[in-house]
């Protein structure tokens, strides 16, 4: 036994789990890269160069001259610019509530749909198009409204019926479970009854970021704030629920308050994400663990990088789902889940980490 | 005064009562263990003190009732008989999860909870582990790191639950070496569960046998560990030789007839 008085003193200080200035600088370049190439490629193809330029100049006291057409000009600051933006907060959004969800449910496959926000959603949309609500745009457009509260339904729906059953998180997820099958059945049946609608309910279910100038962009970004916000707030928290509920409430943590903060803001942020782009599956398993197998599982690194590297991801994503097949569109949940899946693989068998 | 006081203590689960009105007083630095036979409650004792079950009757420290686990906390550490271990995290970072009730829910760990982490690695032979992860350790590494974040907490009690199981001879004594110089160097208040008698009465001053619910008796050793009690509240018969050390407790074969 080594003598006390001695411990501590000149030996190595501890190091921390907590994010390198390496990785959070692969999270922004990442972020960036996606964002100028995701501007620059399309049915017209503008030089990276200019669009750096170009944005540049709009920032207050800077003057540069990017020799743009106004045409081209208003090609990036009032159609690619808002649907890398938008892209980007999905992804982010999506991702981050997926890692909270499998910290807070101490389970690897939970994602941001595990409430039953997907056929929530679901069904919101289907209502709103087969009941034809108009079509306004932005805010007043019925169909991501009628999804987002859809959404909210499910969520609130499996937690009250969750907490009937007894009080732990396994109860939680088998209530939403029961949830989304019901609103999926509830779904199926309004679809089937308005079969002319199919393409369009179908088309919306895959997903796609789309836009209408930045409307869609403003309503994302109070509940992207929210989400990322609180869930980072609470990166530590979700470190001490890793060692379970009982030894976290010895630590001194309440942790069902804590999960249940938790996961109302994820549910918050993967609704409004939801409800403006449609069903994208995939991103919120996918992001974390990759994140995870490449940088560690602390939340302290978790939840900053899968923002980041969520957003970078979505915005490749759609880049390629409204290229590869122009001047048509792949929906977007294909192109996550088509290239997402041989990357996740990859990241799977090369790492050396154990993560669960 | 004591410092741990329990009066009427008493906890149902589903329908059935596992405590049924435990009275007792622990003395501020003292080592009690606490035996008794699978299903006696044991558990559930500790784990009343920590507030994780719920329960009726009284339990005070110092005089006072905490309400929230975090003041609990600050006072009482806790050792679980299996704990669960997180995969992928580092050692370090395990030993720092004890700081927790002192940062609270959004604190960050500051320079001093980082020392303070340090120096029970040190103390207790990790320090070169802190890059490890704590799934990649054996039992009796595994056990340490566990003890290791417990002190990190500073609480003045240490609650052990079967702090032994799955440990060899060797590392049975390590552990409960370690955790009794600690307490005489600390002042520590230990409160153990063992299931091993002979062990239970080497280590400790007193011992409380749990059975049907109760305290049914309290003491020294030499006084609890009898061949009567055993067979009373165990069922088994023994022989009890006497030992400088302490009783030695051995099984005979035969059973009771």
């Amino acid at each position: 036994m080594t003598d006390t008085s001695a411990a501590g003193t000149g030996a190595e200080p501890l190091r921390v789990a907590r994010l390198r200035p390496g990785a959070l600088v692969a999270g922004l370049v990442a972020v960036l890269g996606a964002m100028v190439i995701g501007m620059a490629l399309g049915p017209v193809d503008i030089a990276p160069k200019l669009i750096v330029y170009e944005l540049l100049d709009d920032l207050p006291l800077i003057e540069l001259d990017s020799g743009l057409s106004a045409q081209r000009v208003a090609i990036i600051e009032q159609i690619r610019l808002p649907r890398v933006v938008l892209g980007f907060l999905v992804g982010a959004t999506l991702s981050v509530s997926g890692a909270a969800y499998q910290g807070a449910f101490r389970n690897p496959l939970a994602d941001p749909y595990l409430l039953g926000i997907a056929a929530g959603a679901g069904l919101g949309a289907t209502v709103a198009i087969t009941q034809d609500w108009g079509d306004g745009g932005g805010f007043t457009d019925p169909v991501p409204l009628a999804a987002f509260a859809g959404a909210l339904l499910a969520v609130v729906l499996s937690y009250t019926a969750g907490h009937v059953g007894g009080r732990s998180t396994a109860s939680l997820i088998l209530a939403g479970v029961a949830v989304a099958s019901f609103l999926t059945a509830a779904q199926t049946y309004v679809l089937q009854a308005n079969s002319d609608a199919f393409r369009e309910v179908y088309a919306w279910i895959l997903g796609r970021i789309a836009t209408s100038g930045w409307s869609e962009v403003v309503l994302m970004v109070p509940y992207f704030l929210l989400a990322a916000g609180i869930v980072f707030r609470y990166r530590r928290a979700l470190d001490v629920l890793a060692v379970g509920d009982e030894e976290a409430q010895a630590l001194g943590l309440e942790p069902r308050k804590i999960r249940m903060i938790v996961v109302l803001a994820a549910s918050l942020g993967a609704a409004a994400a939801v409800s403006v782009s449609g069903l994208i599956g995939f991103v919120g398993i996918i992001v974390p663990h990759a994140v995870r197998l490449a940088f560690g599982a602390s939340h302290r690194v978790l939840i900053p990088l899968s923002l980041l590297f969520g957003g970078a991801f979505m915005v490749l994503a759609d880049l390629v789902a409204r290229t590869i097949v122009e001047p048509a569109e792949l929906p977007i949940g294909v192109v996550t889940a088509f290239l997402g899946a041989p990357f996740f693989v990859l990241v799977l068998r090369t790492s050396r980490r154990s993560v669960w | 005064m004591s410092i741990i006081s329990i009066s009427g203590l008493t906890v149902d689960l589903g329908n059935q009562r596992i405590l049924d009105g435990v009275d007792l007083n622990i003395d501020a630095g003292e080592w009690i263990t606490i035996i008794g036979p699978n299903g006696a409650g044991k558990t559930t004792m500790l784990r009343s003190l920590l507030g994780t079950v719920e329960h009726a009757g009284t339990i005070e420290l110092d005089g006072t009732r905490p309400t929230k686990p975090i003041e609990r906390a600050r006072r009482l550490a806790y050792v679980p008989q299996s704990p669960v271990i997180p995969g992928g995290m580092l050692v370090g970072d395990y030993v720092l999860l004890g700081r927790t009730p002192h940062r609270g829910v959004f604190g960050r760990d500051s320079d001093t909870d980082c020392n303070i982490a340090m120096d029970v690695l040190t103390r207790l032979d990790l320090a070169d582990f802190t890059m490890r992860e704590v799934g990649s350790l054996s039992g009796g590494e595994r056990q340490r790191v566990v003890l290791a974040r417990a002190l990190a907490q500073q609480a003045d009690i240490v609650l052990l639950d079967e702090p032994t199981t799955a440990l060899d001879l060797g590392h049975q004594q390590d552990v409960l070496d370690l955790v009794e110089s600690l307490r005489r160097d600390r002042g520590l208040t230990v409160v153990a569960t063992l299931h091993d008698l002979t062990l239970a009465a080497r280590y400790g001053d007193r011992i409380a046998v749990l059975s049907g619910g109760r305290i049914v008796e309290t003491g020294p050793p030499s006084a609890v560990l009898t061949a009567a009690t055993i067979a009373e509240h165990f069922g088994a018969t023994v022989r009890i030789i006497d030992d400088p050390d302490g009783p030695v407790i051995v099984p005979t074969t035969g059973g009771p007839s």
